[in-house]
């Protein structure tokens, strides 16, 4: 997993509550049996039309908007557990998600996968769309270490909370797997003595 | 300390915390399909990782699979590959696989109960978010992501944060025609898609003390519709008999042994959840969603709600509903009876029932898709085969099929389907597919009068 320590580029907006990882990439999309190539296929069938022909409204085909950030509605990444939503948003070259709320099993995903995913309020939510909204230039900087999110050059900042174990793991490339396997003195001990 | 039932089967599975951190539990059961493990065995190979439990794993292939002509290659290239695949790996770890044609064969989540598979205080996690359906036994059951499909291959564990307690009460009892789905509908259509994250829920009261096991299953396969990780029901003689002699249950000694286990499971009077939610039976009735989440659900006899959001108005354009209007009268050229949430023996009896006699309408295509092999051959069985063939709907072979439409059961775009599934998204069931849940009775009538009906008309 690459390291994460912090972040600024530009953002693109995609003002939509709960977008379901469905949305993010269509069961369709789900046959291949590696990780690569989902980043072709995400938001699909928002960003093609119905003959396949590219959705110029759709934010992510809109020239003015460019960087590694995508600033999304609430409840972001509801729905099914595939992972593949994850692969395909780290294919299309997303680093980070920032959204007012995170469904579980996306935001899990997500860090398994050095995707960081940013909860902020909502009132900074509008202030981040906003700020887009009159200039999509402006540029964003996530710090993983102050565990902030700023908008350059504004004053507005905002901490947002990661799990602290989960930060080492984001900061050092490291997976949990790592640490499973450190603990299988402590897993054959138990699974002798266990109830059920 | 008072516990819940989910904080007693947690607890029992913690094998070490990290400080300040997430605790690392211990998985009893592992199931697998064929789109979300690939990439995991790939992990594990990579790294030089061998399987550590292959005996706690099982797997199926479901998602992908064809429901014609199953005895015959998939003729779909990807699909057939990533089949192919699953046995390869099943194969080369010793881990049990039901594929395509095997007689246990069917969706992961009706497979395993009904063998015996799930039982009560385990914790079970599979690469699919409606692994909250076996919840209905009193296990810790939970979807995963393929990297922690890695984890628990790699060491039969996970790293979690121990999640926060809800529970949901229905007390009451339940008006003639309202099914376990319209009661999960309802559930969902008060609190919200989001309600849940974050949480564990348990369900409680009356109405769920006296549903049978499919019907508790299909309560919680949706729990994750309202962003719940898991849904759980206290185990009670119910459970203990359904589970009684199935294929993979323990048997004579050892049984009597873990029924007095899983007596002392259930939540402790007094026991404190950090949200509650009650609701009375009696304002249940049959339910119909109308927009893009399982949220925006309505009584069947309801209008559609008003409402200025941009992402509701989205939502409404997509399905080409206006607010205000009622669904009743709208007609419908597909019907599903199928998926993880409705697609078992009993769902199939309800929908036999009402259509005995009857005729689907002309316009109407609708599919049958059982969950398994062992439900395909229990319809036949009964003579419920005849009734549908005899009313002109489509029994299939068993698989998730048009739920998610991976394989080739899809409804056309801009067409409604009325289905029996769990996820109403926009191209769910198809590209440009419009979807509208509803119970196994509400999609019976529906192909019958291929229009939307208020149902409780013809109950009451």
């Amino acid at each position: 997993m690459e390291k994460f320590t912090t972040h600024t580029t530009q953002a693109v907006p995609l003002n939509i509550a709960n977008i379901d990882t469905d949305q993010i990439i269509p069961a369709r999309f789900l046959k291949a049996t590696d990780k690569k190539g989902f980043g072709d296929n995400v938001f699909r069938d928002w960003r093609f039309d119905k003959s396949g022909n590219l959705n110029t409204e759709f934010t992510l085909n809109n020239p003015i908007y460019s960087g590694s950030i995508l600033i999304a509605g609430d409840n972001f990444g509801c729905g099914s557990s595939r992972e593949h939503a994850a692969w395909a948003l780290v294919g299309y070259g997303f680093k980070v998600i920032v959204s007012s709320f995170f469904a579980d099993i996306f935001k899990g995903n997500a860090l398994n996968n050095g995707l960081l995913p940013v909860q902020v309020s909502e009132s900074f939510l509008s202030a981040l769309f906003a700020a887009i909204e009159a200039d999509a230039n402006t540029l964003f900087e996530v710090n993983l270490e102050t565990q902030t999110i700023s908008i350059k050059g504004t004053d507005l900042k905002e901490s947002f909370e990661i799990d602290p174990y989960k930060k080492t793991c984001m900061i050092n490339g490291y997976d949990d797997i790592d640490y499973l396997l450190s603990k299988k003195e402590l897993i054959e001990a138990f699974e002798l003595q266990k109830i059920d | 300390m008072k516990k819940t039932l989910f904080d007693k089967v947690w607890d029992a599975h913690v094998i070490d915390s990290i400080q300040d951190g997430p605790q690392v539990l211990y998985i009893d059961k592992h199931l697998i399909h064929e789109v979300t493990s690939p990439q995991a065995f790939n992990e594990l190979a990579d790294r030089n990782i061998p399987v550590f439990r292959p005996n706690q794993i099982v797997a199926t292939a479901d998602h992908n699979t064809p429901t014609l002509d199953q005895h015959l290659p998939v003729r779909d290239e990807l699909s057939r590959k990533q089949l192919a695949q699953l046995s390869e790996n099943c194969k080369k770890n010793n881990i049990t696989l039901y594929e395509l044609g095997h007689k246990y064969n069917g969706i992961v989540h009706v497979m395993a109960p009904e063998l015996g598979i799930t039982q009560p205080g385990m914790t079970m996690v599979c690469g699919d978010s409606h692994t909250s359906t076996h919840g209905a036994f009193g296990t810790i059951a939970f979807g995963i992501g393929t990297s922690q499909v890695a984890q628990v291959f790699a060491s039969q564990c996970l790293l979690l944060t121990k999640p926060k307690s809800l529970r949901v009460t229905v007390n009451g009892t339940l008006k003639n025609g309202v099914l376990p789905k319209d009661v999960i509908l309802y559930i969902i259509s008060k609190l919200g898609t989001n309600s849940g994250t974050g949480y564990f829920c348990e369900y409680a009261g009356d109405v769920f003390e006296n549903m049978s096991m499919e019907g508790r299953m299909t309560v919680c396969n949706m729990s994750i519709e309202m962003g719940a990780r898991g849904g759980m029901i206290a185990p009670d003689t119910t459970t203990f008999d359904y589970v009684k002699d199935r294929e993979f249950a323990p048997k004579g000694d050892e049984f009597d042994a873990k029924v007095a286990y899983w007596k002392t499971l259930p939540t402790d009077q007094g026991a404190v959840f950090d949200k509650e939610y009650y609701f009375d039976a009696e304002d249940i009735e049959p339910m119909v969603t109308y927009g893009t989440n399982p949220g925006m659900g309505i009584k069947i006899s309801e209008t559609i709600p008003v409402d200025n959001d941009p992402s509701f108005k989205k939502s409404l354009d997509y399905m080409n509903f206006e607010a205000g209007k009622s669904l009743i009268d709208t007609p419908i050229n597909f019907v599903f009876i199928g998926s993880c949430t409705n697609s078992r023996i009993e769902d199939f009896r309800v929908a036999a029932e009402y259509v005995k006699g009857k005729r689907k309408a002309d316009n109407v295509t609708a599919w049958l898709v059982p969950g398994s092999k062992q439900v395909e051959s229990q319809i036949i069985k009964e003579g419920l085969k005849d009734i549908f063939n005899a009313a002109g709907f489509e029994l299939r072979q068993p698989g998730c099929s048009a739920c998610l439409a991976m394989n080739d059961d899809k409804i056309p775009q801009n067409e409604y389907c009325v289905s029996t599934s769990n996820r109403n998204f926009e191209g769910r069931q198809g590209p440009g597919s419009r979807t509208i849940l509803a119970s196994p009775l509400v999609a019976a009538a529906t192909a019958i009068e291929g229009k939307i009906i208020d149902i409780t008309k013809q109950l009451n």
